[in-house]
């Protein structure tokens, strides 16, 4: 009796505490993550922030960290080394999962920490062939001693900070999803770099144009989707003739359609992924000398994605944000130079209809021969135990992401794939960029620096205390007009990519005539004015035309007019279309609430703001409107819908088209009609309103935690549209405003919606994310030298070398 | 007694070890000390389950509740008072539990 209760209560006991130190699917291991002495509890003491001395290995000399009032650290080393082992050492401090989870999202682990539920981002990851192009990227900027040392500074940094770190300190999501930081690798910078040509180029519609194509044909696709939009107001401006002598442009090859295609997986290209940037020169400014602001719209979430940081050593003294992660500055000043980026958005990502010899898949047909398939084995280890093994089939286009038997639709009894050339694929050394970009000191240094950069290819706008300018930068390739527009023939070698634009001839402007350069992710340059095709899908022009509005009007600008400017709520878009539309509004036919509706866009001065209704009511109207037009024509699972501009076009200009016809009815639906059920519909939705049709509230734009934890979002009560300056839409937004005000001595003014520091028990998890609602930026500490300003910073933390 | 020893040697020890070594200790405090289950459970209970809310309470307070409010949240509880009190009662079956085992394996010998 003695032994069986003795055995059943050690049993026991084991079986509870074996129980509560393991998870189960999305339930913590509630054991180490409840007990205060090691788990979440214990996560928040970032009080006692206080000047220390520490000792790390590896250091070659004494580095000094003076950290400010938002806890932004001002690295003075004596080395690069010393400078980049810091950077790395600082932000593992504050960001160490963050950057870990990154590289895991982008070379296809989650599964490994999360679980089954995201497989299919990781096989995608696999799919696309992220981790082999960051592996040739690696070997491209190792190459290169300058990149190699900068490396592998950081990762000794990074892994400095890991080594020293005993399980209670380890970040609150290690505690929560139960698993320790692994070393940090060069490896993981790459994957950082290419994880962001993803997130700006790893889009296409080309799936679902094809399929516009083969259901109506050439020419009305050529209508709906023109290459070149109705409103555009290029970066370069208008009737700029290149001063270069162009490569030959490869002959057009005639016409080929591909097979009806659709896949789940294709990423299509959100219409308004984008963001801001603008320079003035001297003669606009209340100073003199030019003023600089960028504003890069992203993914909103927390741990805010950008590290705030001033790397100085000899040779450099910058300042800026970058992805947490990767060593150096991304966007922002030096002692001479300051510099942003948007997003260019050419088409540099296609598909290849590959025709395989049989459904061995391993042979394919290209140049008129049967070409080896070369397979590739990706493991994924899943939470749990269990490995996945998947193959990724690769040609020399690329790797082969969608097989045959994924498809929905089938031509015949070929088996068809899609195979991926995408920009990413092909090595470059960005890293080397950002490394010389921090060390400019005049426009020519800045413009070589830039050759560099391959993708994701951005707007880089530029300033110093004499110039500004604009390069639409990276590595494009040399296409045939509207190539890749459609899936390509993965079997005419016409259709590959043959050459690359050289990197000098990428469309740019210096010191334009009218006083400003700007950036929205509009068409870089006219057709008219550049030889060769850069895509045929860039943001409208509405932000575009807003920015390009407010500067010529500028004079005596000030720090302070692009601090308005950058929270901008107008939008052309209600402008160029709402008069049309409530024209057409039958206001006979309208009850007591539909008026007061209409009165409310009557009366509407077409700015976003958080605390008026009418931006609610058009939002709705506008988007309702857009689906009953095209929705039966474009069903959205396969097909793609025009552009938001041709939309307004048809609306201005042609009353009576085929479009406005629901196929589905056997009504013949009019303009007018839709116009009026919608309105109607929308006004009746809204009833009397109140406080969550304010646009703030009803926009439902929030901010969450990287890892989507629920209970950890914000809800955003802001103003903005898609397009306006202020492009907030959903959770896509300004993730950094910058301004900066060249000049002998050089000021800067900047907010992220976040703060420095990655744990959500810290206040300066979030400590921004107010004064980024409201629209105020904080003036950005920049000194000149360890010992420049003492009393503005009161912590001061020592490294020293062991 | 049982009670103190077993506060004082678990505080010390997780403040060293991983959170599972509190069943160590209240086992071996409660194989020397105990002198029945029914004591050797609560004491278990209680000094795990004080231990652990002293520790939570105490950071829950300095941290002003930003994460706390947060996990309370996320695990759907709400009020991390509710997560305190799932906190001590996690901690206290654990160390009552262990000590029990303590006090039976015990009495195997005498």
């Amino acid at each position: 009796m003695k032994w069986i209760k003795a055995i059943l209560a050690v049993s026991l006991t084991l079986l509870v505490i074996y129980g509560l130190n393991r998870t189960y699917g999305v339930i913590p291991a509630l054991g180490p993550f409840l007990s205060p002495y090691e788990g979440f509890w214990r996560s928040g003491a970032d009080d006692g922030f206080e000047s220390e001395e520490l000792t790390l290995e590896g250091l070659q000399a004494p580095v000094q960290v003076r950290f400010d009032s938002l806890r932004v650290p001002h690295i003075f080393a004596q080395n690069d080394h010393d400078l980049y082992y810091a950077q790395g050492y600082l932000t593992a401090k504050d960001r160490l999962w963050q950057m870990e989870f990154m590289t895991h999202a982008a070379a296809g682990r989650l599964s490994e920490i999360i679980g089954e539920r995201t497989l299919e981002m990781d096989r995608y990851q696999r799919r696309i062939g992220m981790v082999v192009s960051a592996k040739k990227s690696l070997a491209r900027m190792q190459a290169d001693p300058q990149s190699r040392a900068v490396m592998e500074a950081y990762t000794a940094g990074v892994n400095a900070y890991i080594a020293q770190l005993s399980p209670h300190e380890y970040p609150f999501e290690y505690k929560l999803l139960h698993y320790k930081p692994e070393p940090w690798t060069t490896l993981k910078i790459a994957l950082l770099l290419k994880m962001l040509a993803y997130d700006m180029t790893g889009y296409s519609d080309d799936l679902r144009m094809t399929n516009n194509l083969r259901k109506y044909g050439p020419e009305i696709t050529q209508d709906l989707f023109p290459d070149y939009p109705f409103h555009e107001e290029p970066i370069v401006p208008l009737g700029s003739k290149p001063d270069f002598t162009p490569l030959p442009i490869p002959p057009t090859p005639a016409d080929f359609m591909a097979a009806a295609a659709a896949h789940t997986l294709e990423r299509q290209k959100p219409e308004n992924l984008g963001s801001n940037n603008w320079a003035v020169t001297g003669a606009k400014t209340a100073n003199g000398y030019p003023l600089l602001a960028s504003d890069p719209h992203l993914n909103l979430s927390l741990p805010s994605i950008w590290h705030v940081v001033q790397l100085h050593a000899p040779g450099i003294n910058t300042y800026g944000v970058i992805i947490p992660g990767a060593p150096g500055v991304g966007i922002g000043f030096n002692e001479r130079i300051a510099w942003g980026m948007t997003n260019v958005g050419a088409d540099v990502l296609d598909w290849y209809q590959i025709q395989f010899k049989d459904n061995k898949q391993q042979q394919y047909w290209h140049d008129n021969q049967w070409k080896p398939v070369r397979r590739v084995v990706e493991k994924i280890n899943v939470k749990g135990g269990q490995t996945i093994l998947d193959t990724v089939l690769y040609t020399h286009h690329g790797p082969v992401a969608y097989l045959p038997h994924e498809k929905a639709f089938r031509a015949g009894s070929t088996p068809i794939g899609h195979a991926l050339r995408w920009i990413a694929h092909d090595p470059q050394n960005e890293l080397r960029t950002l490394i010389l970009v921090n060390r400019a000191a005049d426009y020519q240094q800045f413009r070589n620096a830039l050759t560099t950069w391959a993708a994701p290819a951005f707007n880089f706008v530029y300033a110093d205390s004499q110039n500004i300018a604009i390069v639409s930068n990276g590595q494009f390739p040399l296409k045939w007009p509207e190539q890749g527009k459609f899936l390509l023939d993965g079997s005419n070698p016409a259709h590959d990519w043959q050459g690359w634009i050289p990197m000098e001839q990428v469309p740019q402007v210096l010191n334009p005539e009218r006083g400003f350069v700007s950036s929205a992710n509009q068409t870089p340059v006219s057709p008219q004015d550049y030889p060769y095709y850069l895509g045929a899908s860039f943001a409208g022009y509405e932000r575009s035309a807003r920015i390009n509005q407010r500067l010529s009007a500028m004079t005596q600008a000030t720090p302070d007019s692009f601090r308005l400017m950058q929270t901008d709520n107008y939008s052309f878009v209600p402008q160029n279309v709402l008069p049309t539309l409530l024209k057409l509004v039958n206001q006979d036919s309208l009850t007591g609430t539909q008026k007061k509706a209409y009165q409310l866009l009557v009366s509407w001065d077409y700015r976003f703001n958080p605390d008026k209704m009418a931006p609610s009511l058009f939002e709705n109207w506008w988007q309702t409107l857009a689906r009953a037009i095209w929705s039966d024509d474009f069903p959205p699972e396969t097909y793609k819908a025009p552009a938001r501009d041709r939309l307004v076009q048809m609306i201005q200009q042609v009353p009576r088209s085929r479009w406005y016809d629901d196929v589905n009815t056997p009504d013949k639906e009019t303009l007018p009609m839709l116009v009026n059920a919608t309105f109607k519909e929308v006004a009746d939705s809204l009833g009397v309103g109140g406080e969550k049709w304010l646009w703030g509230n009803a926009r439902d734009s929030y901010i969450r935690h990287m890892a989507q934890l629920p209970g950890f979002e914000h809800q955003l009560f802001t103003g903005g549209s898609a397009n306006s300056i202020n492009a907030l839409n959903g959770s896509h937004g300004p993730s950094w405003r910058m301004v900066v005000q060249m000049g002998p001595q050089i000021q800067a003014w900047g907010v992220y919606p976040g703060g420095q520091s990655g744990n959500p028990a810290s206040r300066f998890y979030d400590n921004l994310l107010n004064d980024w609602q409201t629209g105020k930026l904080h003036q950005l500490l920049f000194l000149k030298s360890a010992a420049d300003r003492p009393s503005a910073t009161s912590v001061t933390w020592t490294f020293k070398k062991n | 007694m049982l009670f103190l020893l077993i506060l004082l040697f678990s505080v010390v020890v997780q403040f060293f070890l991983p959170w599972w070594s509190l069943a160590l200790v209240c086992f071996a405090v409660a194989f020397w000390k105990a002198r029945y289950g029914g004591q050797a459970f609560l004491a278990g209970f209680g000094a795990i389950g004080l231990a652990w809310l002293g520790m939570a309470l105490f950071w829950h307070l300095v941290t002003d509740g930003l994460l706390s409010n947060r996990v309370a949240a996320m695990l759907t509880v709400n009020s991390p008072w509710i997560l305190l009190v799932v906190t001590v009662v996690i901690g206290g079956v654990v160390g009552g539990l262990s000590a029990l085992s303590g006090y039976l394996v015990r009495r195997l010998w005498v």
